[in-house]
């Protein structure tokens, strides 16, 4: 055990993990982060904390995880490189630990061109791996990125993102290699459509040992409707949305369409469940967390292990 | 070379809207290779801000004179003889040599008729495209010759990100992605493994982060 | 009041607008006095400078003719006249001269009447227009001077 994260006892203890994600509002809204937060108390064992999402502005995802933890739930900090230069992240992550967040996602953040706010400067002093190396020195070596001993060291427990569906596929795996390197504890993959291209693509990690070394955490977002796949499908980069998904989708009428897309959902956790590596599911149901109990408990994945 | 795109019309004219007589130089170099501030242009801004003064009713009288480069203090020298009947300076080229001109010319307000873009090559006739950000700390040796700092639209020195499709980069299917480029170019010379050795990181300090820099050659002082 | 003249400047190629331009000629077939030719080489060795200038000096409108596309004796000096007279109707339009008194032209060397009735039209469009708004009254006296430094 590296640190006292609720996640890595999970994981360490051979259980399947369950994360899902919550994204901060628009505004001053504690209670919008805290409604979110109740549905899943139960049902998840950390839940995920959006960073500036798709580059618009939102409440931060360090008082976001403040406001989770004092409510007793395990809040995993994302954090992009997009908006903060190093000694801002180091000084967060700092603030994090301090307030007893102990398990954090390191990511480069998509570029602002998407946001609300394409004309800020892009910060990325760091990259998503060089954020992950910074991470665990800090908390392995007690030293800051620039090498000065630090006062009760943070113990992060290090998560990354993973995108087996990016181009180019042929370095999907590389890639993951680079994060283990670099020191990554966990990853969470983009949300999983295209099971055989996923299969395909742990097949290369647990070939080279990666499987070993790193705890993946298989993504998961149940569709809301056809227009929905249709738009993941063609809109959003990086994302494998197979032919008949969308045909099933569109096959089912309108208002059996997301109870459809909930059984997809779970008929690909019982399948991923066999598959060699994975260690758990990261459910992403943006603005629909209230179906994220019912996908873990009709999943088999309730009541969630205490560790 | 350093690109430059003429502002627009609008914009200069405004602000030489005050004077009578300006001296409108222009540089043989970068601003040349990109058409934006040669010889050429300016005769051709010097006809279309004679025209647009004629139009007002004003008359603006124009001295038009290229210079070898303006970013070398004896190259602008040679604007003296001009500089007396001149009320004011509109320089075509680059950020330098505009801010050269008004160093040697203190009590002349000096304008840019160019926004200064950035340091780039040319990929076909009239295309240019950017390709250095002056870090000055090149890891071109290690990624097969295309430069992430430049080419990453989040200068990643790991990539690709996540959102790299199909060989393009999420902000835009006209910008490539550079971490395909990079692989693509590795692959051709045999050095996948390297793909994996992690570029840590970059001390910025070398780049403008640390502060307006500046070459000191002792030898040619 | 004097009814408004337009002056038109021409730029013609040699090997095509120019030579219908002769046919014109000698089919009998009159065109507006007030459209003065330049001949050029090719309708490519017209520059923006050229078409900003004449502007400048009081034309009221101005046309490049050409070959036809694709049978342009130097490949494709014909279409770079056409990008270029493109530049200079944004150019105009920057400094509030109507884009419309810029045009490009295209011909063969026996279209003797189309060379005609392009000039006719276009002058009587130029008509319409009104005169080149910064129009001098007395004589231009300030030619550009440049000086290179690299003596």
């Amino acid at each position: 055990m590296k640190t006292e994260s609720v996640l890595e006892k999970i994981l360490n203890a051979g259980h399947l993990a369950v994360t899902s994600e919550c994204g901060p509002p628009r505004g001053s809204v504690p209670e919008k982060v805290r409604e979110k937060a109740e549905m899943l108390r139960g049902y998840v064992d950390a839940i995920n904390v959006t960073d500036n999402q798709t580059a618009m502005v939102r409440m931060s995802s360090l008082a976001a995880c403040i406001l989770i933890r004092q409510m007793g739930l395990d809040p995993i900090l994302q954090m992009v490189t997009r908006d903060r230069n190093r000694l801002a992240m180091q000084s967060d992550i700092l603030g994090a630990y301090a307030h007893g967040i102990d398990t954090m996602l390191c990511l480069s953040g998509d570029h602002p061109h998407f946001g609300d706010h394409p004309m800020a400067a892009n910060v990325y002093d760091l990259d998503s791996i060089q954020l992950i190396q910074t991470v665990r020195d800090m908390r392995d070596n007690g030293t800051f990125q620039g090498g000065d001993k630090i006062l009760n060291p943070p113990q992060m427990f290090i998560g990354a993102a993973a995108n087996p569906f990016a181009d180019p596929f042929e370095l999907r795996v590389a890639r993951l290699a680079k994060k283990a390197k670099a020191g990554v504890d966990f990853l969470q993959t983009q949300c999983i459509y295209n099971l055989e291209k996923f299969e395909k693509w742990m097949e290369g990690v647990c070939d080279r040992g990666l499987d070993e070394q790193v705890s993946i955490l298989a993504g998961i977002t149940p569709m809301k409707s056809a227009g929905m796949a249709r738009y993941m499908k063609s809109k959003v980069p990086g994302m494998d949305v197979p032919d008949d998904l969308v045909k099933r989708m569109a096959g089912v009428a309108k208002d059996k369409q997301a109870e459809e897309g909930i059984n997809i959902a779970i008929e690909a956790i019982e399948r991923l469940k066999a598959v060699k590596g994975v260690r758990g599911f990261h459910i992403m149901a943006i603005e629909w967390e209230q179906r994220v109990p019912e996908i873990v408990e009709r999943a088999g994945l309730y009541p969630r292990p205490q560790v | 070379m350093i690109t430059a795109v003429r502002k627009p019309m609008e914009e200069i004219i405004e602000c030489i809207s005050p004077f009578k007589r300006i001296l409108l130089i222009g540089c043989n170099e970068c601003v040349t290779v990109c058409a934006a501030g040669g010889r050429k242009e300016v005769a051709v801004l010097s006809s279309a801000l004679q025209i647009a003064f004629m139009k007002k009713g004003k008359t603006l009288e124009v001295k038009e004179i290229t210079l070898e480069r303006q970013c070398d203090p004896e190259y602008v020298e040679a604007l003296v003889p001009d500089i007396d009947r001149a009320d004011a300076v509109l320089s075509m080229a680059c950020g330098c040599g505009v801010q050269e001109a008004a160093r040697r010319f203190k009590s002349k307000p000096v304008f840019p008729a160019v926004n200064t873009q950035f340091m780039g090559a040319s990929e076909r006739p009239g295309v240019w495209a950017e390709r250095c950000q002056g870090c000055g700390d090149c890891v071109l040796g290690l990624t097969g010759g295309i430069c992430p700092v430049a080419r990453c639209s989040k200068r990643i020195l790991n990539g690709p990100c996540g959102g790299s499709t199909g060989g393009k980069c999420e902000i835009s299917p006209d910008v490539d992605c550079a971490w395909q480029l990079i692989w693509d170019r590795l692959k051709e010379l045999g050095l996948e493994a390297q793909y994996e050795d992690i570029l840590c990181a970059k001390d910025w300090r070398t780049s403008r982060d640390g502060g307006p820099r500046r070459i000191i050659r002792e030898d040619l002082e | 009041m004097k009814e408004f003249e337009p002056e038109i400047v021409a730029f013609c190629c040699h090997y095509c607008a120019y030579t219908a331009a002769d046919m014109a000629g000698s089919m009998r077939l009159s065109y507006p006095p007030n459209v003065k030719i330049i001949r050029v080489p090719c309708s490519g060795k017209v520059d923006v400078i050229h078409l900003m200038r004449a502007f400048q000096l009081g034309a009221d409108g101005v046309y490049v003719a050409g070959c036809l596309d694709g049978d342009c004796h130097f490949k494709n000096g014909n279409v770079k006249a056409v990008r270029r007279v493109a530049h200079v109707k944004k150019l105009l339009n920057e400094v509030g001269i109507e884009a419309d008194r810029v045009e490009m032209f295209t011909m063969s060397a026996g279209m003797g009447d189309r060379f005609s009735r392009v000039a006719e039209e276009f002058t009587e469009k130029i008509r319409q227009i009104g005169p080149n708004p910064v129009k001098r009254t007395e004589t231009d006296t300030t030619l550009p001077e440049t000086a290179s430094a690299s003596k």
